[in-house]
This record gives structure tokens, sequence and C-alpha cells, in this order.
């Protein structure tokens, strides 16, 4: 079966989807020539799968809670745990297939094109996107997003690792400015179809956009996640167990997602000792850290390695302003109560600059010794 | 007592098969050879041509740039073969030996009264000139130059490397005779193991020790460097090992030219791990028979982590004091990018092996996984205990900006001291080729 798909076979055309697939069957039996002839067990392909397996808990919930989002908005008091997860399947699974069809179709696209091997990276990204859209999105636009996050914000950097934005986030970022009449800042919460009144879809406030009229959404709901917010966000509990994997695993680095919280922590109580009286600037500080993307962004995507700063030193300064930039925006911009997603593609973006600074320290450090001498 | 450098970066491989402190037993074999890959750059220029009768101590090649650099046979008899290879370079010159290998009389000289001048031109004469490598580049050295120091590391922490305090005992003499001919030629710095040093090396004298604490490659000449006298643009270092030191020792102490190494020979396909007495360039089958399993290994003259592939008949290195046999990994696994195998040995925590501290790994060839772009951070940092940030010096080589690549220390780094970086790689990187294309860069627009 093999030879069909080397050069100069019958399905040539199909060469990096093949070899995907057996690599994915099967760990190649190539050996190292030239070099180290051993190697660490770690490869790229382990490192995705971790990350989907942090995911599962906040997966899981996220189904959940969709399905019995709907049924309460939906004044439907006795739906079963099966019936709720039933129904955010429903909602769940036509998301994550499109997210999944639209990305690694073009991602083996690409690959074939470059004659390049298929590179793991949209495994997690594809169940990232869905996770970070509210239900009951429109499939068409979760294709367009993931579509345009694939294409604009990785392909046309290089792929996997070359990328500077998260790619989950600019599908989200990409709806968010493309389409506000569908996917407003404070309701971003559709519903199911479900709606007894005939209607498709309605919008409900989220915690936070509730927040700013200074009705908080008590801290336990929030921190176990029974609230409305994007699918996969709105439990702390469930993030914060798939953060303790990737900690454990040492998949995500620690020094990232402790200075994001420490940083959201100390802007948050900022703003309650000295800042202005609106309801969100009172919103206390530990409520900041589960309302919202908060948990969800440090946890997941503040952590991608590729888009955060790659000096150590700097994966402090790149954490504490995240957390920073995610709670001055929910404060300070009265339009959008939501800062997350933006503080994460800005520092996305700085975080170059941290580590040149940071590495022209050492180039300086260097440059004084031969002088001392 | 001296100072002690804790570097807290680093990683111990684990393997099976490490050799206990004692001798194992092979005759000496008929063919012995000096190859000139063992030298990066080198371009070597015969001075025997096949068929020719040789002595111990006789010219074989000499390098072309400077004549005066000469490499000598190891061993009286019959130059057998000159092997060459793709554009007819030469690889290795092969020598029939028609006696034992015997130390040589070469004349004393009394290194207290002889000048800088002097001894060098001895080493030059003798071929042990050869037994300095110079930093940058790890190359051979230039005899002309004022160099800056010599560096010995007297403990290897590669994976099974030999053990250097086991090696010199009874040579602690020569040791010290060496130390004072290199002490004539540039300030000799000593770096020793924290846990256990023999006495020869922490006490030795005419020179300045500093002891080393961490894991590998704590070990590496290259990281002592770094922590003791780094090297700035401009400034050559001299590195040798303590087998050469002590075979400069006995050149001058003695008289004699000794070409006599202690090798380990260990790894899990070893069936009795050991030390060996045995010759600078010596064919490896007499250790090597019934001593392995032969079906579908990879014999490694070196360490893991930096040694050559050589075959069964093939020849120890040059700067080799370990042969490694270690399976080779071309079998494809079913799934083995998921199942949680505790038989790997993984520097990061995805693969559960680190929940047993102390298991010792048998590890193949295999490079367990596909090559990728660079994802994962902060890996190489890990395991890199120098002031220097390996993924942006990768970076600066890969883009060929050689003000970068200076900037961000490539002239404090040769392979072995990033070898760490190419085995934790998620990416599955070349490190190791990747450092020696912008090293080979360097040397040909900066020199």
């Amino acid at each position: 079966m093999k030879p069909n798909f080397e050069k100069g076979g019958k399905y040539e055309k199909f060469h990096s989807t093949f070899e995907a697939f057996e690599s994915f069957l099967f760990a190649p039996a190539t050996t190292n020539e030239g070099g180290v002839h051993v190697r660490d067990g770690v490869d790229l392909k382990r490192v995705i799968s971790m990350v989907i397996l942090a995911l599962i808990p906040a997966t899981i919930f996220g189904i959940w809670n969709t399905g019995y989002q709907s049924f309460t908005h939906a004044g439907v008091v006795d739906a079963s745990t099966l019936d709720c997860f039933l129904h955010g399947l429903y909602v769940f699974l036509p998301m994550v297939i499109v997210s999944y069809v639209v990305g690694l179709g073009i991602e083996f696209a690409t690959a074939q094109i470059r004659g390049e091997q298929v590179n793991e990276g949209f495994l997690a990204t594809g169940l990232l996107i869905p996770l970070v859209l509210p239900a009951g999105v429109p499939l068409w636009m979760v294709a367009v997003a993931t579509a345009f996050s694939v294409i604009f914000a990785k392909e046309v950097f290089g792929g996997t690792g070359m990328n500077i934005w998260n790619p989950a986030l600019i599908a989200r970022a990409f709806l968010f400015f493309a389409y506000p009449s569908k996917m407003s800042g404070d309701a971003v919460w559709y519903y199911g179809v479900n709606a007894a009144d005939g209607a498709d879809a309605v919008t409900g406030a989220t915690a936070l956009s509730q927040a700013a009229a200074h009705i908080y959404t008590p801290f336990t709901d929030a921190f176990l996640g029974v609230m409305p917010g994007s699918i996969g966000e709105t439990s702390a509990l469930c993030i914060l167990l798939g953060g303790l994997f990737l900690l454990f695993t040492g998949v995500a680095s620690w020094k990232v997602m402790f200075s994001v919280f420490v940083g959201g922590a100390l802007t948050a109580y900022g703003f309650n000792m000295f800042g202005p009286e609106t309801g969100i600037a009172q919103l206390p500080w530990y409520d900041h850290l589960v309302y919202g993307g908060f948990c969800f962004g440090a946890v997941f995507m503040a952590t991608d390695p590729v888009t955060s700063c790659r000096t150590e030193c700097g994966k402090y300064i790149y954490g504490l302003l995240i957390g920073f930039v995610a709670i001055v925006v929910r404060v300070l911009n009265p339009g959008y109560p939501e800062g997350m997603m933006l503080a994460i593609l800005f520092m996305n973006t700085m975080a170059p600059l941290i580590d040149y600074i940071i590495v022209e320290t050492n180039v300086s450090r260097r440059k004084k010794r031969a002088i001392a001498k | 007592m001296s100072d002690v450098i804790k570097l807290r970066n680093g990683l111990d491989i684990r393997l099976k098969g490490k050799a206990e402190t004692v001798y194992g037993q092979a005759s000496e074999p008929e063919l012995y050879a000096i190859k000139p890959t063992d030298f990066w750059g080198l371009k070597p220029k015969m001075a025997v041509k096949e068929g020719d009768a040789v002595q111990a101590g006789d010219v074989l090649f000499f390098d072309k740039q400077s004549p005066e650099i000469k490499f000598v046979s190891p061993v009286s008899g019959e130059v057998s073969a000159i092997v060459r290879g793709a554009r007819r370079a030469i690889q290795a010159v092969v020598v029939k030996a028609s006696a034992a290998p015997a130390p040589v009389e070469v004349g004393k000289l009394d290194v207290a009264s002889a000048s800088r001048e002097q001894i060098i031109e001895k080493l030059l004469a003798t071929g042990a000139w050869t037994y300095f490598r110079q930093r940058p580049y790890n190359v051979i050295a230039n005899p002309a130059a004022d160099h800056k120091a010599v560096f010995i590391s007297t403990f290897d922490t590669a994976p099974l490397a030999p053990d250097y305090d086991h090696i010199i005992r009874g040579n602690e003499q020569a040791f010290q005779d060496g130390v004072n001919v290199l002490a004539k030629i540039a300030p000799v710095f000593v770096g020793t193991s924290a846990k256990a040093a023999s006495k020869a090396f922490s006490n030795v004298k005419n020179a300045t020790v500093t002891a080393f604490a961490g894991k590998h490659p704590a070990g590496c000449v290259g990281v002592q460097i770094n922590r003791v006298q780094p090297i700035n643009a401009g400034e050559t270092v001299l590195t040798i090992q303590p087998q050469e030191v002590v075979a400069i020792g006995k050149i001058f102490a003695e008289g004699k030219l000794d070409f006599a190494r202690v090798i380990v020979l260990d790894g899990s396909e070893v069936r009795k791990p050991a030390y060996y007495r045995t010759t600078l360039g010596a064919q490896l089958s007499n250790i090597l028979s019934g001593n392995i399993n032969e079906d579908n290994t990879r014999i490694i003259s070196g360490n893991v982590l930096t040694g050559t592939k050589v075959q069964k008949d093939g020849f120890l290195g040059y700067y080799d004091s370990q042969v490694t046999v270690i399976p080779e990994g071309n079998k494809p696994e079913f799934f083995g990018w998921i199942t949680p195998s505790l038989n790997k040995f993984s520097a990061s925590r995805t693969l559960f092996s680190w929940l047993m501290p102390n298991k010792e790994f048998t590890l193949d060839t295999n490079t367990h996984g596909e090559p990728r772009a660079i994802v994962v951070s902060g890996e190489m940092e890990a395991v890199m205990p120098m002031d220097i940030y390996p993924e942006h010096l990768i970076k600066a080589i890969l883009a060929k900006d050689i003000d970068k690549m200076i900037e961000l220390g490539i002239y404090e780094v040769v392979e072995e001291d990033m070898a760490l970086c190419e085995f934790v790689s998620t990416s599955k990187l070349p490190v190791q080729k990747i450092l020696r294309n912008g090293l080979a860069l360097m040397m040909e627009e900066v020199g």
C-alpha cells in the first residue's frame, strides 16, 4: 500500500496525509544517525495529547453545562444529568466536528503543498476553538473562524511553532470583531434549539456583564461553573484539574500559569481598594479569577509555549502582564466586560519584545566581560 | 580545599550496563588506525604510503596548513591501508603491528629549566601536541598562539562514562608531571568532581583546582571553562583529557612516548562491562568479540550523546576513553506516541518513567518521534548549566546571523556541551549538527 503514496505513486498527492496516519498508528522506526545516539522518549504528539487529556474535564463539564443552561433557561426544571449532557453534546459535537474537519483539511493541504509532514498542533487547537466559543454559534461561523485562524494566524507564518498569536483565540477574536451582532461581548450566550417558544436561540447575560450591574454571581457557582459562558470556560474547578495535570506532566509552564493568576489577583485587588465605584471594579478579586475566561485563558491559552515568552525569566513578566491587562480591560473598558482574550493576544504580540530585552541582558553581560578583561 | 561550584541545570541519563571497576582481559589487536576524521576541520597530508614500514612514533600524516603538527603511529609495523572516502578524503590510516605496542624512547626534558618554546617543540615532535584541542571550535590547537588557559576536566558525567579516578590509579605522578608541563604553556585549571575525586586530581600542584557538583554536563570541560574563565571573542583556551596529560608527563619526566590508554566498555548489550588496557587507535574487535550481543546493536566509540558509530572491526576514536554498545531501535512501535511507557527515559514528565528515580534504562537508538518545528520552551535551558540561551543561539545559527551568534556566546560551546539539548528536544532537533554548521561558518568568516 505504501508505495502508492511515495513520489511517483498513484496517490502521491496524499503523501502527507498517508504519512500522518501512518505515524499516528506506529511510532516510526527511524534511528539516530550522527549526533546523539539515544533520544528522549517525548515527542510533539505526546505533548499535544497531554493538552487534549487536560482539556477533558472542562470539555465534559462544558457539555453538561450547555445542556443544563439551555433547560434552565427554557424553564425545564426536571432535566436529568443525562438529558443535559445529551443536549449539550447535540450542540457541542457539530462544533467540534466542523472545527476539526475545516482545520485539519487546511493543515493537510498546506502540508502537502509544502511537502512537509502534518504537524500535530491543530489537534489541540481544534478542540480549543469550540471550547472558547459560546454554545449555539452557527456552524458556518465556526467554520469561517477556524479557516481564518488556521490560514492567517498560523499557516502564513509557517505553521505550528511559527505563529505569533494563539490560533484558538484568533478564531474567537475574529468572530468577535467580524460578527459583533451575533457575538457581542456582554451577552455571549446562545441557547440551544429546544426553546419551547419556537425561537431558534436566545442570548443571555454572562456573570461578567451582570457584575457590571452590581449583580454578583456567588463565588461557589462561578468556581464550579454552573453559569452561562463560553462552553469550556465556566468551570474553574474542571479547568484547574486540567491545569494540575499539565503542571504534573510539565507540559505547561507553572511560571506562566502562576504569574497570570498573581497578576490578575493583584490588579483586581488594587481596583477593589482604589478603583471607581463601578460594579466591575468592585467585584472582589477572587471572583475576577473565576468569572469569564480568566481561568481558561491562564491555564490553556497563556501557557501555549509557541506564543508565550520563551525565556524562563520572561515567562514571569509575560504572565503578570496578562493578568494585569485582562483585569484593566475588564474594569476600564465600558463596552466590553471580558478582557482575557485581548490581554493574551496583546501579550502574545509583546512576548518577543520581552524575550529580546532579556536576551540582550545576556548579550551585554558577555560584552562587558570582554571589555573588563 | 578548593571552591565548589554547584550547577543546577543538567540531566543524568541512567543507562543500564555500567562497568565495575575491574579490568577485562583481551589480547592486543593486530590493527591500529589514526583517523583524520577525529579531528574536525583537519586537512591531512600523508607522510607514508601503503606498504611502508613504520616505527611507533613515526609520522603517518601531518596537518597541511601547519606541517609542524604531526600525527604519529602508535605501533611499529606496516601501513596496511589508507582508507579514503567521498572525494578521496582520507578516512583512516591503518597500521598492521609487527610487535606488541610498547613505549618509545624520546629522551627526557627537564621541565623546570626548559623554555616554553622548547616544550612546545618537543610536544610537536612527539605528536603529543595533537592531544590538545583548542576552544573555540574544538580543533587542533595552534602552537604559535598565546593561549589564555589550559583546562582539564578530571571527571566525566556523560552516560556510563569512565571513572578517571580509577583510570589514573598508578599514574598519579605522571599526571602531576604532565600538569607541570602544561603550566609552562598557559595557566592550568583543573576541574574535579565535588563528590569524589582522586587526590591526584584534587591535590594537584601548579594548577587552579575547582570542584563541580551537579548533573551532566558538569563534567564537560566547556561548562567548567564557562564558569571559571569564560572565553571572550578573540581568546583561545586549550583543553586536554587526563589520560593525555599522563602521556605528556611521561614524555618529559621519563622520556617515554606511551600510547597505552585505558577504556571502559559498557552499555546494556555488553555481557561483562569492564575496563580494558589498550592502545591509542586500537581495533575494537578483540575486546568486543564474544563480549556483546551482536544482533542488531550499535557500537559507539565514545558515549551515547557524542560518540561515533563504529563497526565491530572499527577503531577506537583518538580522544575516546569509552566504547558503548546499545540496541538499535529500528522497529516501529504501535501507538508509540501515547502509550505511557515506563521503559523509555524522558527528561519531561509526560512518560511517567520519572516516577522511578533510580531505575536504569535500556535505551535504543530510535528517535522516538519525528522532526518538528520548535514548540516546547525551556527544555533546553533546563539541561544547559552555562550562561547561554541555547534556543536563541540555535536560531541565530539557523539564520546564519554571525553577529548574533557571537553575541549569544557561540565561542564558548562545542557539540558535547549542547548534546543534552539534542537529547531532550521534543522537536528532535539535530542540535550538534546545527552547532557544528555554525562553528564551521564562524571559522570560515571570522577565523
